[in-house]
């Protein structure tokens, strides 16, 4: 690492170090960057459960219902997506927490919250990838 | 850990500064130097706790489509199907979870043609499928900082 990392960007870039921080400034604005900083690894800074939590919502009330799991500070993604063959779930929060049972509690919680009943827990039993993704490389 | 590295993990996770000198910047706010600054981030990178530095773009706005599927792959078939899925660089997470559908992975392409044909690809080359295909209709919260504790 190096004091001036968008000197080394511009280099490899062809830009000026100006022309980075500005770019990067103006994506950030915009939203095209949702992020820049540490990518942290969960796991390794207490969160060793990770639970993607899915529920059965009517149609009519997931965005009510959305909006109250989002809420939750455990929560860190949340998502309406289709149902499917053996799979009558749609609504997704993936909660965060220092062991299954903490997830289960934030959970619980949210149940009662949204008066939502019908949820199911699933737990990561092993990560097989997790990479942040390269755009512009096909 | 300490008390200085959490506080500069959570700084750094939703506020890095894009100046020219981000880590003299960073090192007033915590009252430590620069090099301090540099030095600790190696040593929490090198110690795995942070990943890595700098941009998470929305895959959308560079005009790609994302997607997340689901997979029943029974044990005999798991090792194959999952060298079969990670070998795409669409696919950017990917977690065995505890159901009937127990592989889970992300997929960001181009387009949803191409989310198709790999879907189509995996099948064939693992054997295995239908792979459930569940892109966003909502989107409620996206990858939110999580407090470091």
């Amino acid at each position: 690492m190096t004091p001036r990392p968008f000197v080394d960007i511009a280099a490899q870039a062809g830009m000026s170090p100006e022309e980075v921080i500005s770019c990067v400034d103006r994506w950030k604005q915009e939203g095209t960057i949702r992020r820049f900083g540490a990518m942290v690894r969960h796991q390794r800074l207490g969160y060793t459960a990770n639970a993607m939590s899915a529920w059965d919502v009517p149609e009519g009330r997931s965005e009510e219902v959305g909006r109250i799991l989002a809420a939750a500070p455990e929560v860190s993604h949340c998502y309406e997506r289709p149902r499917a063959e053996q799979w009558d779930f749609n609504v997704f929060a993936m909660i965060h927490g220092g062991s299954p049972e903490e997830c289960e509690k934030v959970a619980a919680g949210l149940a009662r919250r949204t008066g939502i009943d019908n949820y199911s827990l699933l737990y990561s039993s092993r990560e097989f990838k997790k990479i942040s993704m390269k755009y512009f490389i096909e | 850990m300490d008390a200085t590295d959490k506080k500069l993990i959570t700084l750094i996770q939703s506020d890095f500064p894009i100046t020219d000198r981000p880590y003299a910047a960073i090192g007033r706010q915590l009252g430590i130097s620069e090099q301090e600054v540099i030095n600790r981030i190696e040593e929490i990178m090198k110690s795995g706790e942070i990943r890595r530095l700098g941009a998470s773009f929305d895959s959308r706005r560079l005009g790609y489509t994302s997607t997340l599927c689901a997979l029943h792959v029974p044990p005999e078939k798991l090792e194959k199907a999952v060298a079969a899925i990670n070998s795409y660089h669409n696919v950017t997470h990917n977690y065995e979870r505890n159901h009937y559908y127990n592989v889970w992975f992300t997929l960001i392409a181009p387009s949803r043609e191409r989310i198709g044909e790999i879907l189509m690809e995996i099948e064939k080359s693992a054997g295995v499928g239908p792979v459930l295909d569940l892109p966003a209709t909502r989107l409620f919260k996206i990858q939110v900082d999580l407090p470091v504790i």
